[in-house]
């Protein structure tokens, strides 16, 4: 029972910055079809960004509490300056050209930005690990664990709500869900389908740069951090469905799980646990959990 | 048409760049009959960059600087390599093994440089050791800890100038022996690449040997970089064990210390961290008190006072305003022993520059003083090196702001190196036959 619980303590508090990200990895799919290659270099982004922040913030001797509000400047701030400029100097270019092209222009793009964080930040590793005993640790059974892990958790769900509301309850949201069923029905409705695509990338990139933010504190911020969630958040995503909420919600908890799972009764088949399930879910769903298969459009 | 124009702009931008590159490399590699050029190959950038391959580097500036100006300590206070001037050329060695290959190349015939000394990664060393040879070109391995160069392959142009990695964890588990610690339980967290593996390999063959009751609880091997160690720790501090060892390095060590300290993996078990010291700065009060640490050597704070390490500490620190770790004393031992192995050739040779094979039979079972200790080239047919090496235990010093090593047991290159007819595996499982430790 206490092993049980572990492993869904760590499941649960793995899936949540795992979801973040993978959400905005969704996003961008589901809304402007690019599958986005260089979505874990706007998590590494953020990642940087909220680590120089937080010590600005440490250098100003501001309260530590402040420094969440650093990490979430951090991720507003690679939304609003990086996002618009990838999607309307490089993406936009490329709009209605094969799928394919649109992966390797993002890889190029993932590349690019390998350099320039190289460029700005240089490729010594930051630390920012005041944020994260700012919440002290919880004791639940004989294992203690940091109250930030939780509130990641907290965190993850806000999140989540909050990107089912915006595009389901609110006027632009349904302006969304118009580009998505049908960008030329929408545009000779009058949507301004050129707008909705910046921000729904924007708001794509801020998810993958929150998510980044959020992890700072828990390890050194250095050049590689892109690769490993980016081929993570793929498992999610396919395995929940691409462009699917739910299922990045489902998919992050199954990888989260699996890998937990594995950690503590197989240690030497963690990586595999995740890419096991992947190839489980597609064997029976190969369009995802949550993804319902679509006519093709000719 | 303007996308044509701006590919004409960025190609004569780039053709600009080329030119210029090729301008400032020819001002920096360039060499005349007097000077010796080597070819410096570690990390730049990667992760790898920032605990040791830049800090190596760094090193390997600092002390060619003052080789050529003659300002080392006795036996090293001729100026450059006998008169002749060092010029040094440095390579990054990110990206993997195959394009090391290519670089080694390229620095043998483009650059022409008469020695390469470099690499960091294992899998690096075991690819570009049969192309040196291949090539009759002399290699010095001044870093991986791979075993298996000269255990599995016999060189006449590479050496190393480092112990492998074995003595880390014969001295590690040595040491918990010598301090009397009780280790009935084991944990393990390693990397899953070949470096976490012989590692962990190591340390439970020693143990079984001195402890031979203890039995390996958990045998966690994450991903190299893998950042996120929550589970992994967990799993560890739900089957606490007497110790729990870990060869971790660089970001990935902090991430994982940052992250189970709040939780009381420390508290809970006696941590023996084997390569850690060079994250002693970059955490400092972070780090947990009373923590086994290795350098893979008897280099940075586990260092012995001699005038020739206080030379060498005071000299790095001065021009890079933090104290030398493991890092950049493995480069100052493998350009130190070139260094008199070169001048000995030299001698030989009427004072003339000597060859390739002239500079490798003076290396070949020679011996030196370094600052971590005098390093001998006993086994691979004198082309690997032990040396002596070091333990202690971390203690926050509030004065100096540092974090020091206390507690500090030395050991003797024969106490914790096989002799030069073992392999290291089979003597470790034999039960360290004919180990020297006073």
């Amino acid at each position: 029972m206490t092993l049980l619980l572990t492993i869904l303590i760590d499941g649960l508090t793995y899936a949540s910055w795992l979801f973040i990200v993978a959400l905005g990895l969704t996003l961008v799919f589901g809304i402007l079809k690019i599958l986005n290659v260089a979505h874990g270099s706007f998590y590494a982004l953020g990642a940087y960004a909220a680590a120089s922040l937080v010590g600005w913030f440490a250098s100003m001797q501001l309260a530590p509490e402040l420094s969440i509000v650093a990490m979430l400047l951090a991720a507003v701030a690679v939304a609003a300056l990086v996002a618009p400029l990838c999607e309307r100097g490089l993406l936009r270019v490329f709009y209605g050209r094969d799928e394919v092209l649109l992966v390797l222009v993002t890889f190029a793009l993932f590349l690019i930005l390998e350099d320039v964080t190289k460029l700005v930040w240089g490729v010594n590793p930051l630390y920012v690990s005041e944020p994260y005993m700012l919440f002290g640790t919880v004791d639940i059974g004989t294992l203690s664990y940091v109250g930030y892990d939780f509130i990641l958790v907290l965190v993850a769900v806000v999140v989540g709500y909050g990107v089912w509301w915006g595009l389901n309850r609110t006027r632009i949201g349904k302006l969304v869900l118009a580009v998505i069923h049908s960008e030329e029905i929408a545009s000779s409705m009058g949507v301004n389908v050129s707008r909705i695509y910046t921000l729904a990338f924007a708001a794509g990139i801020f998810l993958a740069a929150l998510g980044g933010a959020l992890t700072a504190p828990m390890i050194s911020v250095q050049p590689g951090v892109s690769v490993g969630v980016i081929i993570v958040s793929f498992a999610v995503v396919i395995i929940g469905g691409l462009g699917s909420i739910p299922g990045a919600a489902v998919g992050a908890l199954i990888v989260g799980i699996a890998r937990s799972s594995a950690v503590h009764l197989m240690p030497v088949a963690e990586l595999f646990s995740i890419y096991l399930v992947m190839a489980v879910v597609l064997m029976f769903r190969p369009e995802g959990i949550f993804q319902r298969i679509q006519a093709r459009k000719i | 048409m303007k996308p044509l124009r701006t590919s004409g702009t960025v190609l004569r931008a780039a053709k600009a760049l080329a030119t210029a590159s090729l301008i400032t490399l020819g001002m920096h590699g360039s060499a005349s009959a007097e000077d010796f050029k080597i070819g410096i190959v570690s990390f730049l950038s990667g992760q790898a960059a920032d605990s040791f391959g830049v800090p190596a580097v760094n090193g390997a500036k600092v002390l060619i600087e003052a080789f050529n100006k003659g300002k080392a300590p006795a036996p090293y206070n001729k100026p450059g390599f006998g008169g002749m001037n060092i010029v040094p050329v440095y390579v990054d060695e990110n990206g993997g093994a195959t394009k090391q290959v290519q670089e080694l190349r390229n620095l043998y015939d483009r650059e022409n440089v008469d020695v390469v000394v470099g690499y960091v990664g294992s899998g690096d060393c075991l690819a570009v050791a049969p192309v040196a040879e291949e090539m009759k070109k002399m290699l010095v391995l001044y870093d991986c800890g791979t075993p298996r160069i000269f255990e599995e392959g016999s060189y006449k142009y590479v050496f190393r100038t480092a112990a492998h990695g074995a003595m880390d964890n014969v001295a590690a588990a040595r040491y918990l022996k010598g301090r009397n610690f009780k280790v009935n339980t084991i944990n393990l967290i390693n990397q899953d690449y070949a470096w976490g593996h012989d590692s962990l390999k190591d340390f439970t063959l020693s143990m079984a040997v001195l402890y031979p009751e203890a039995k390996v609880q958990a045998d966690q091997r994450p991903k190299f970089g893998a950042g996120q160690y929550g589970t992994e720790i967990s799993q560890l501090m739900s089957q606490p064990a007497d110790i729990t060892h870990s060869s971790l390095w660089g970001g990935d060590l902090q991430a994982m210390i940052l992250q189970s300290a709040p939780r009381g993996l420390f508290k809970k078990s006696q941590v023996v961290l084997t390569a850690a010291d060079h994250v002693l700065v970059p955490l400092g009060e972070k780090m947990p008190e009373g923590v086994v640490l290795g350098a893979r050597g008897a280099y940075g704070m586990l260092a012995p006072k001699s005038a020739l390490n206080d030379w060498w500490w005071n000299l790095y620190q001065s021009q890079w305003n933090v104290y030398p770790v493991q890092a950049p004393y493995r480069m100052a031992q493998a350009l130190m022993g070139l260094k008199l192995a070169v001048e000995k050739a030299m001698a030989a040779n009427g004072g003339k520059k000597p060859s390739t094979e002239q500079i490798a039979a003076a290396l070949a079972g020679s011996e030196w003083d370094a600052p971590g200790g005098r390093v001998k080239m006993a086994l691979g047919d004198g082309h690997q090196a032990i040396q002596p090496t070091a333990i202690g235990r971390t203690k926050w010093d509030a004065a100096k702001k540092l974090v020091v090593l206390e507690d500090i047991q030395r050991f003797a290159a024969e106490c914790v190196n096989p002799p030069a007819n073992m392999k290291s595996e089979d003597w470790m499982k034999a039960g360290f036959p004919g180990a020297k430790c006073k």
